[in-house]
């Protein structure tokens, strides 16, 4: 019985251990990206948003909705560079909504991508009347952020969770055939 | 070893039903208008145990899930105290449930609750949903996230979720006061226009 048990907590402290040593291999490919530079953030309505969120070119996309002041947000940012730069030959393109405030596109949000090196193709959304584009996002949307739209022409799927770099690559490759 | 197995199996029943529980509790549960609502009973900021049963005199209540840190949640604090001022005295007070999961955000703790209901000057309850009971219940997902409930005989029903108004940005700009619309329609004895909205917000930390 005792050794059961031990061997259960040895279980879960090897299923942690992979997270620990998955970041680090993110970090790397971070580390490898190039220098930032001054940078024109593209600001959206939804309106202009919206066909972002519709493409019809035979191309995957990943759509994020994050912003610097969400934890878990900040916390899956490098899997979906890292899903980017890696699913990029597979005709795979993602793409990271920010939710930041206005007010702090300058102070926050530019600063934090030029200091994260993020490549992805970055858009900020400034529409405040979300009861009007959450559910065009997709109906089962609450509100919370992190959430995730992964689509391929008409076919797609929605995510209102977190990700680690596994699960991100699992459910894009059912978009890959 | 029979000892073994059948710690085994009953090891693979509890995460079977902990993974089934975990999927369950994700998006389509949860209190929708029309629903009554099960009591809760919460520690407040002033260390006293609040339920909706402990106000005699309400006729319902703005039941809010925020919280300190998530940024939509602070721009809306003074909406909220300004919603007790406003209809606590006409039988629907607000009461506010802090849902995160302080090892996650200690900054949530009740320490910080206290603070903040002090600087703040709140004037309706702040309580701590300590062990995440209540929140999953009600399938609030995100904080600001505000259920009106209406006292009825049946029990506590939903009659609104959602966002306070459309613009959480500017109190000055707002168009559509969907908390206050629901409220005074329930004072007033009519339907309410608008029953259920949307807004971004942060997920509730687990």
């Amino acid at each position: 019985m005792k050794i059961y048990l031990i061997l259960l907590i040895v279980l879960f402290s090897a299923c942690k251990q992979d997270v620990v040593v998955d970041n680090k291999n993110i970090e790397i490919v971070e580390v490898k990206v190039e220098k930032g530079e001054s940078l024109d953030l593209i600001v959206y309505n939804f309106n202009e948003l919206e066909p972002l969120l519709n493409k019809m070119d035979d191309k995957i996309y990943v759509v994020n909705f994050w912003a610097t002041w969400c934890a878990p947000c900040v916390k899956e940012l490098p899997y979906f560079e890292a899903l980017n730069n890696e699913y990029k030959s597979k005709n795979v393109e993602v793409v990271l909504v920010s939710l930041d405030f206005p007010k702090q596109y300058e102070t926050k949000l530019k600063p934090f991508i030029i200091k994260r090196q993020l490549k992805s193709k970055m858009v900020a959304l400034n529409d405040v009347d979300s009861n009007t584009w959450i559910p065009k996002v997709d109906k089962e949307w609450s509100g919370a952020i992190p959430a995730t739209v992964i689509y391929k022409n008409e076919k797609r799927a929605f995510y209102e969770k977190s990700f680690n770099l596994e699960e991100l690559k699992t459910e894009v490759n059912k978009f890959l055939n | 070893m029979k000892k073994v197995v059948k710690l085994m199996l009953l090891t693979a029943i509890v995460f079977g039903v902990w993974s089934f529980t975990k999927v369950e509790n994700k998006l389509e549960d949860g209190y929708k208008v029309g629903d009554v609502v099960s009591d809760f009973k919460l520690e407040n900021i002033d260390g006293k145990m609040v339920s909706m049963a402990s106000f005699n005199e309400a006729k319902g209540f703005i039941i809010t899930f925020t919280c300190n840190t998530c940024p939509y949640a602070v721009a809306y604090e003074d909406r909220v105290e300004a919603l007790n001022k406003m209809y606590a005295e006409k039988g629907y007070p607000v009461i506010a449930i802090m849902p995160n999961s302080v090892k996650a955000k200690p900054e949530d703790g009740m320490k910080y609750m206290q603070e903040r209901a002090k600087e703040k000057g709140f004037t309706f309850p702040y309580l701590m949903d300590k062990g995440q009971r209540v929140y999953p219940q009600f399938g609030a997902t995100k904080t600001p996230h505000i259920y009106v409930v209406e006292k009825t005989d049946k029990g506590n029903v939903v009659k609104y979720v959602g966002a306070i108004d459309d613009n959480f940005q500017n109190a000055d700009e707002v168009k559509h006061k969907y908390v206050e619309d629901a409220v005074n329609a329930l004072l007033n004895g009519k339907a309410i226009d608008v029953t259920e909205t949307k807004a971004i917000g942060c997920s509730i930390k687990v």
